[in-house]
């Protein structure tokens, strides 16, 4: 019972981390291209001012990305501490 | 229950690929029929009225009166269409309709509303949607009843829920009224009232069942309408199919375009001649009333010299009709010259280029522009994560894994649209600005005239060149999407199925929305507080007339045609953010949080961004000098939010904390399937 309580507080260290890092890549993707537009469009990519880029198209891949590995990431977690199905 | 997912998972599969087969037949079917003459008006019919065929159809077989399949459709909804239905549910008749137009016009700012509507998804998947399908009840005020202790926040949930949402729907109903009515040609408020009947047919007998599976249908028409038109265009003009990876160098090519046109010497004659009519009105706006009476004897002189002269019978009932709708009064008069005046004073400048972010005349506005979008991508992050409608979606799959995975795909789907949108805008502008400005009057094609009638799109030869200038143009911002098939030339079939997409965007949003509001009226109002006892006979019967008074009072409120779609739907995530959002992650991710803190700090959040509104919304009485920091009144959520968590942490810690029973529900919802 001890090691189930553990091991359930260790998974939710491992979430928070998680949470925590991918939710500070969010941040960064989200308002940074936006406050920084006007340096950024100087850039060209692919013909696109690359501030006008990362918000039309490059920020939303990212986001798909991040929900991506978090569902990933969230199943290792638990498998890692047991509490998947078999666990 | 796990078992049988894949069973269902292949055997819907195999439905709606038959479906979507059967659509794109229709589609194509349709398309031959317009070559041999079939009239553009039975297109649009046949559309309109077969896709609410489906939908009714769908709607009936669906039909229900368990309680787990009215409010949460069984809970086995595969991850993949759950995704779907809550996309459908999600892009609504301001995402369908209004977001490219928006596009078209702002450029660079109006990305604010594609960033924010996706990024929002990283919320939800990262801080609500596990969490909520692992506490496993059926409405977001469930969870706040549970997690702070009582009737109070679940009421607090309620009253917010029920009026971000209410606010939302009469948004979706008036753009089903704006299809209905542009394409059978019938009245605006009958329009509203025939798209009602349309989404009461799916929700009305189904409940949460019906809809997901009319929601997955509308989402796969939605997204075939959104793409095909620019899918033809991008290949038209570049030679690849693929709009969202090409569209950077029409933007180049675009830039060089407005440089050309904002340089040309007649475009300057046009700006020219609207300044001085904009002068113009701000001396006779000075001059009231004097100028009013001076105004009507010219006008009255007008049109005896026209009469006399035997001018022709046209010109004469032009000069009669411009006399007829001069202003009564002085009063009326300072209205309307002041539009007027405004008016031609946007047309006088030439608009900034499309990419260019922050536009603005000087370093302060161009600040303020800054500042603003990212308030605005804040504010609708955040409420997208605070919409019951979409979080109560991810109680209906069959897991918390499954749940996480469903965000997932939800994204996916919405992704599609959203990075087209840019797109769309682009190409509808490389199309009007390099074909239709620059060409004759005289000879523009029949759409101009039908759109005309309807008061979207207006042509005014200032100089009398006979030559379109871009600044006599002007294009409704809402009718840019449906109308930009007709712009590139492309066969009406194209713009009918363009149409039956945005019915389907509005209809399903509509449908998951007025759910959302029945469902708290019914179960959290009535059956958690009013009368527990109350017999699951009675609970559906109860939620199914409320479902039929909100949806008949939303018709009428759209009816009486309120504000724009967009500013609607910005005060319905404003609402939400500063409701539900700091309530929810704490009482996930805090355990000190309690009651006290939690209703206080929703009521507060709440309570800002009203009161942020009614200071700063013209239709309130309020002005823009009242605001903020300059933030515009669809941020109002930006000052709701920190407020929310604020309070909720101050309060809470002041008084005493939670009790057991709470700590081990928020232990357990963090826990994942097998989790205790």
């Amino acid at each position: 019972m001890d090691d189930t309580e553990a091991r359930q507080r260790a998974y939710w260290r491992s979430t928070l981390r998680v949470t925590g890092v991918l939710l500070s890549v969010w941040a960064a993707v989200s308002f940074l291209p936006g406050w920084f537009a006007d340096e950024l469009n100087r850039f060209v990519f692919f013909g696109w001012p690359f501030g006008f880029y990362m918000a039309g198209q490059g920020a939303l891949i990212v986001f798909l990305l991040i929900v991506w590995i978090y569902d990933r990431w969230m199943v290792r977690l638990e498998r890692r501490y047991g509490l998947d199905d078999e666990g | 229950m796990r078992r049988s997912t894949p069973v269902l998972f292949r055997r819907l599969g195999r439905y709606y690929l038959l479906y979507a087969a059967g659509f794109v037949g229709l589609v194509l079917l349709l398309a031959v029929a317009e070559r041999f003459g079939l009239a553009p008006r039975w297109i649009g019919q046949i559309f309109l009225f077969s896709t609410i065929a489906i939908y009714a159809l769908i709607g009936v077989m669906s039909r229900t009166s368990d309680v787990s399949e009215y409010y949460v459709a069984g809970r086995r909804v595969p991850a993949l269409f759950n995704g779907m239905a809550t996309a459908a549910d999600w892009m609504s008749a301001a995402s369908f309709i209004g977001l490219a137009g928006t596009l078209y016009y702002s450029g660079f700012e109006g990305l604010a509303f594609v960033t924010g509507w996706t990024g929002g998804y990283v919320l939800v998947a990262l801080l609500l949607a596990p969490f909520l399908r692992k506490f496993g009840e059926f409405t977001i005020p469930d969870f706040l009843g549970a997690r702070y202790e009582g009737h109070f926040a679940r009421m607090v949930g309620v009253f917010a829920g029920v009026l971000a949402s209410f606010v939302y729907v009469v948004a979706q109903i008036y753009g089903v009224g704006l299809i209905t009515s542009r394409f059978i040609g019938i009245e605006f408020e009958i329009g509203v009232f025939v798209g009602l009947a349309g989404i009461l047919v799916c929700s009305f007998l189904g409940g949460m069942r019906a809809v997901t599976w009319t929601q997955v249908a509308q989402y796969l028409i939605l997204i075939i309408a959104y793409l095909v038109p620019v899918v033809i265009l991008s290949y038209e003009v570049t030679g690849v199919p693929v709009p969202q990876a090409v569209y950077g160098k029409v933007l180049h090519d675009l830039g060089v375009k407005e440089v050309e046109l904002f340089t040309e010497p007649r475009e300057n004659e046009v700006r020219a001649l609207y300044r001085l009519r904009a002068d113009d009105l701000a001396r006779k706006i000075s001059e009231l009333p004097e100028s009013l009476v001076a105004e009507r004897q010219t006008q009255t002189l007008r049109v005896n010299e026209l009469r006399t002269q035997g001018a022709p019978a046209r010109e004469v009932a032009a000069a009669e009709r411009a006399l007829r709708d001069l202003p009564r009064t002085p009063d009326d008069a300072r209205i309307k010259w002041e539009r007027a005046r405004q008016d031609s004073l946007q047309r006088s400048i030439p608009p900034p280029p499309h990419a260019e972010a922050h536009p603005g005349p000087d370093q302060a506005s161009r600040d303020n522009a800054r500042l603003n979008f990212i308030a605005l991508s804040f504010v609708l992050m955040v409420g997208t994560a605070g919409l019951p409608h979409i979080l109560m979606r991810y109680y209906t799959t069959p897991s918390v894994r499954d749940a996480r995975r469903s965000v997932f795909w939800t994204l996916f789907f919405i992704f599609l649209l959203y990075v087209t949108a840019p797109a769309y805008a682009v190409f509808a502008k490389w199309e009007v600005y390099s074909t239709l400005v620059g060409s004759h009057i005289a000879s523009l094609p029949s759409w101009v005239v039908s759109w005309g009638k309807v008061g979207l799109v207006k042509i005014e030869d200032i100089n009398a060149d006979g030559i379109l200038q871009l600044a006599e143009l002007s294009l409704n911002s809402d009718a840019i999407l449906l109308l930009t098939p007709e712009i590139a030339g492309l066969p009406y079939v194209v713009a009918g199925l363009v149409a039956a997409g945005g019915l389907a965007a509005a209809l399903s949003t509509a449908d998951g929305l007025l759910l959302t509001i029945s469902h708290a009226l019914s179960h959290d109002l009535y059956y958690r507080m009013i009368n527990p006892e109350a017999s699951t006979q009675r609970r559906l019967v109860i939620t199914k007339s409320q479902l039929l008074v909100v949806a008949v009072v939303a018709a009428w409120v759209a009816s009486l045609r309120p504000d724009s779609i967009l500013f609607m739907v910005g005060l319905a995530f404003s609402i939400a953010a500063s409701a539900f959002f700091p309530a929810l992650v704490l009482g996930i991710f805090w355990k000190r949080a309690n009651k006290w803190g939690a209703v206080s700090g929703m009521i507060a959040g709440l309570g800002i961004t009203l009161f942020y509104i009614v200071l700063t919304h013209p239709f309130f009485g309020g002005g823009l000098e009242n605001a903020w920091f300059g933030i515009h009144p669809i941020s109002c959520g930006v000052f709701g939010v920190p407020t929310g968590f604020l309070v909720i942490v101050v309060i809470s810690l002041l008084t005493p904390p939670p009790g057991a029973a709470v700590l081990a529900l928020v232990d357990n919802v963090r826990l994942p399937d097998a989790g205790r």
